[in-house]
């Protein structure tokens, strides 16, 4: 049921009527509005039931194991959110004086620190609200550097072919065009195919380490010195950092520029899809060009730069200072683990991948690299499963839902047939681990024996498998109190 | 170790399962020349109880000024279920709803915001949001200009707010799109609509309609949105969600409506939290929805002819599209819009429109008790919503600044972006304000004004 039809004509919230009267003096008539928005008119109770029950129909961190590959899925401890809504973070206004938010602008400037040390990089600006608009800052950043040294025939980037799409979409809204590479038979990047495609006309690479396929990119030296030597700028999606978080420097491989996901390394909330926040690093010579605002210290007081002290930089990408409520949490969550737990989250989440492949080759699973260390995440491929029962990679998801699994990363990256990309991270145990590998044995039994089972599932959720073809041939984006539905 | 299970014998189980001899060697094609030492910049790890003491300091620092500020960024009762619901850990730590049937909360819940917010837009569709205000209308202005094909041209009134003015030129400048200001009316603190004449008859691909203005006034959204369909060009309008229970929707402006409707969704229940996380919402007709960037919910049914909801029209997407995708953005801000569904759903239009009454009717008080101190003037004659302008004796840096010493935030300091209006403060009083708080108010400023 949705909450328009839990909607009575009539029915008033006055614990939440903030004034006794709705009109106004003062607007003219012709711009006042003469209609009735369609908002539910339902008693607090009835509201406060229905969003508990709808959230209860969500598979979540918090009641499930949720292995989804490149997105790290780690536990978002209690006391970040507690401590990221203290009334006083709430209640300030981002444009009241600095004065009255010390306490903030030193999370801030504390975390910048941090984020220096652990990207290798020499300054950072928290601005950026998701990954994929750290993405745009980065790029950004490189193609002020070009055009602030008069270098404006470098018109290409380069990205791999198993990078995430938001890679290719950013330079393009940059203003590049895209040069796609492949990767090697090894999961590698195919350094002749690089050498062939970088020139004078190469603004930078977008690379992510370890790669999409999990696997740590061994060549990366090989490869910073053939961009470098061309004039061109690396930049580090920092999507995968979890797995070297502490162990590698993205500076220290050569990196000018890196995103961070806080919302996958640094635990703050997925939320359904956000908000994210997606922090950028710069070596020495692109500081002049990040992302405003930037947190300042000098003579123990915090202030945030501006224009005037950054005039080259690439501008504000938010109206204020991006998603400090964020922010924060991934600030309560460094602090609380330290230098040695930093560390140990990369030494886990690697610990936890590679004995979940070791398990599930040994179970008798296509490990897509087995040659290979997993990073924090690898890939299992079920196209012999597909061609000796019919059931597919999905089917297979979808029967882990009855489960009680979340299932992994469904065919990305699209280099491996029938693919599963699996990150548990390094906050579960083994028993949660060993369990899942449980139920994919199971489910191969059950394609072997009952195929239509599986390719049935899911059978124990709140719905079963959704008409896509229909929700995108016959829109229906918004409801109408004259449709007709069936209730949930 | 926080946060992390392991027991002395798991890791050598789990070793030997490997076939390492330790965790170092899991990470063995690493390039040695490569790997870090020690993080320096972190120190100790807290516990929780330290942590929490560290915050409670740091959030002591951070005073609770009075407010009057604005533009922008709204202080608004929040009922205490929205953040009671959207941090339930099944909505707090879902991910993006790919697998729809094990989303069907976060999904449902983003469909009804779609529909509550369209609905107070007056348009025929919304997506799942986008990230603030301001990157919401750089998102509008790109989206125009892939639909209307042979314009790069898009129009600004200077009566756009300052900070999304910037946000858009960062964003859409790397794509040649040329943004155009258009002076505002020093008399009436609107589009001025004979500067706006001048580009008659040029190939413009947008109009950028606020309402309200960054001034909190009320523009001719009828007659702006006329001029911009006369020119063939798109209005696009930049709208603040909760003066929308009281003023005409988007939609119904002049004889077609305005194209796109964007603004920032930060008043229907996100804190203020110093900036951010808000979220941007766009709203468009349905014959942009193909357009339009970012996650779309659809309803469908299962395979048994059940209601249920899945992201729809992926194929616009960056995951799907790459390079070929509407835009990069892959996020929404999701529990924003959980809490501001929730929100939209305890108020009901009903309590929208008090509460958009009361700021309204709250600013009025405060501009006509102001006004009474010798020198203090309103300075545009355009009705308001929420916000006006007012023009000081003194300094307004100053003014401000010996405001903030009585603990009051007396408004946002217009001079460094509109210098040529001289000692002028943007002033807001919501809901939220009392006769008290405003009697507050006035007395600091006679204070300040006097010494």
């Amino acid at each position: 049921m949705l909450i328009f039809e839990r909607s009575h004509p009539g029915r008033r919230n006055a614990a939440q009527a903030v004034n006794n009267t709705t009109a106004v003096s003062g607007i003219p008539a012709t711009l006042l509005r003469q209609d009735q928005p369609l908002l539910p008119e339902a008693s607090e109770m009835d509201v406060v039931r229905h969003y508990t029950g709808l959230s209860q129909k969500n598979f979540s961190i918090d009641t499930h194991f949720y292995p989804l590959g490149s997105c790290t899925m780690k536990y978002n401890p209690r006391a970040c959110n507690t401590l990221a809504m203290l009334p006083n973070f709430l209640a300030r206004h981002p444009l009241a004086p600095e004065s009255t938010g010390q306490g903030v602008l030193a999370c801030l400037y504390d975390l910048q620190e941090i984020l220096k040390d652990v990207a290798g990089m020499a300054g950072v600006s928290l601005m950026p609200m998701a990954g994929a608009q750290g993405e745009f800052a980065g790029i950004a950043m490189i193609r002020a550097y070009h055009d602030a040294r008069g270098d404006t025939a470098r018109t290409e980037i380069i990205v791999p072919d198993a990078a995430h799409g938001t890679n290719p979409a950013t330079a393009v809204m940059c203003g590049y065009t895209v040069k796609e590479i492949p990767t090697d038979a090894n999961g590698d990047v195919d350094l002749d195919a690089l050498r062939a495609a970088t020139g004078p006309q190469t603004a930078g690479l977008m690379l992510t380490n370890p790669s999409t396929l999990g696997l740590f990119e061994k060549q990366i030296q090989a490869i910073q010195s053939i961009i470098h030597d061309a004039g061109g700028l690396l930049y580090y999606d920092g999507a995968n950092l979890n797995a070297i978080l502490g162990k590698v420097k993205p500076g220290d491989m050569g990196f000018d520029v890196i995103h961070m996901n806080l919302h996958k390394t640094f635990a703050t909330p997925p939320g359904g899809g956000g908000p994210g926040a997606g922090a950028v690093g710069v070596a020495q010579r692109l500081l002049p060009y990040l992302p405003l605002p930037v947190v300042a210290k000098q003579d123990e007081t915090y202030r945030c730069f501006t224009e005037k002290d950054l005039p080259q930089s690439i501008g504000h990408l938010s109206a204020f200072g991006g998603n400090i409520g964020v922010l924060l949490r991934a600030y309560i969550y460094v602090r609380m683990l330290g230098a040695e737990g930093m560390h140990r989250v990369a030494e886990f989440a690697t610990l936890n991948a590679n004995y979940l492949m070791a398990e599930l080759h040994k179970a008798g699973f296509t490990v897509a690299f087995p040659q290979r260390r997993a990073s924090h995440e690898f890939i299992v491929s079920m196209k012999p499963l597909k061609d000796a029962t019919g059931v597919s990679a999905m089917d297979v998801a979808k029967r882990l839902l009855d489960k009680g699994f979340h299932p992994p990363t469904t065919y990305f990256p699209m280099l491996v047939p029938e693919c599963l990309l699996i990150e548990p991270t390094e906050t579960e145990s083994k028993e949660t681990l060993d369990g899942f590998v449980n139920a994919l044995k199971e489910i191969r039994d059950e394609a072997y024996a009952a195929p239509e089972l599986v390719k049935g599932a899911p059978h124990t959720l709140p719905v079963r498998r959704l008409d896509d073809v229909k929700a995108a041939r016959e829109l229906d984006l918004i409801w109408k109190p004259t449709t007709s539905t069936r209730a949930a | 170790m926080p946060f992390i299970p392991h027991t002395e014998q798991d890791i050598q189980y789990m070793l030997a399962s490997i076939g390492a001899k330790n965790i170092d060697a899991l990470f063995d094609e690493i390039p040695a020349a490569l790997k870090s030492g020690k993080l320096t910049a972190i120190g100790d790890g807290l516990n929780e109880m330290q942590v929490s003491r560290l915050m409670h300091e740091r959030a002591a620092q951070d005073k609770q000024p009075l407010n009057f500020i604005g533009a922008g960024a709204y202080e608004h009762h929040i009922p205490a279920a929205v953040w009671e619901i959207a941090t339930r850990g099944e909505y707090y730590t879902a991910y993006t709803p790919y697998q729809a049937e094990a989303s069907q909360g976060t999904l449902q819940t983003l469909y009804e915001y779609q529909t509550m917010i369209a609905s107070l837009t007056g348009m025929d569709a919304s997506n799942a949001s986008l990230y603030d205000g301001a990157s919401a209308l750089a998102e509008a202005i790109l989206m125009a200009v892939r639909a209307h094909k042979t314009s790069r041209r898009v129009l600004v009134p200077t009566s756009v707010s300052p900070l999304y003015r910037s946000v858009a030129r960062s964003i859409v400048k790397l794509q040649n799109i040329e943004l155009v200001e258009i002076p505002f009316d020093i008399a009436t603190g609107t589009t001025d609509i004979n500067a706006l004449q001048q580009h008659a008859g040029s190939d413009i691909a947008a109009l950028v309609i606020p309402q309200p203005n960054f001034f909190g006034a009320l523009e001719d959204v009828d007659a702006l949105t006329a001029w911009a369909h006369a020119q063939g060009a798109l209005a696009i309008a930049l709208v603040n969600p909760l003066a929308l229970a009281l003023l005409k929707a988007p939609g119904q402006w002049a004889e077609k409506g305005a194209d796109i409707a964007v603004g920032d969704g930060q008043p229907l229940g996100a804190p203020l939290s110093s900036g951010g996380p808000y979220f941007g919402f766009i709203c468009c007709k349905q014959t942009l929805v193909r357009q339009m960037p970012g996650r779309i919910i659809g309803r469908t049914v299962d395979l048994d002819g059940k209601q249920g909801f899945t992201l729809t029209l992926q194929a616009r997407e960056q995951h799907i599209r790459r390079a070929k995708a509407t835009s990069n953005i892959c996020s929404n801000q999701g529990l924003m819009v959980t809490a501001a569904t929730i929100h939209m759903a305890l108020l009901g239009i009903d309590g929208l429109r008090r509460a958009a009454a009361a700021s309204h009717t709250n600013t009025q008080a405060l501009t006509v008790q102001a006004g009474g101190l010798h020198g203090v003037k309103r300075l545009f004659s355009a009705p308001h919503f929420h916000e006006v302008v007012l023009h000081l004796p003194g300094s307004s840096a100053k003014v401000l600044n010996s405001m903030a010493g009585q603990g009051i935030s007396g408004g946002y300091d217009l001079k460094p972006h509109y210098p040529q209006l001289g000692n002028a403060i943007l002033v807001c009083a919501t809901e939220t304000k009392t006769n008290e708080d405003l009697q507050r108010y006035v007395a600091a400023l006679r204070h300040v004004l006097q010494s």
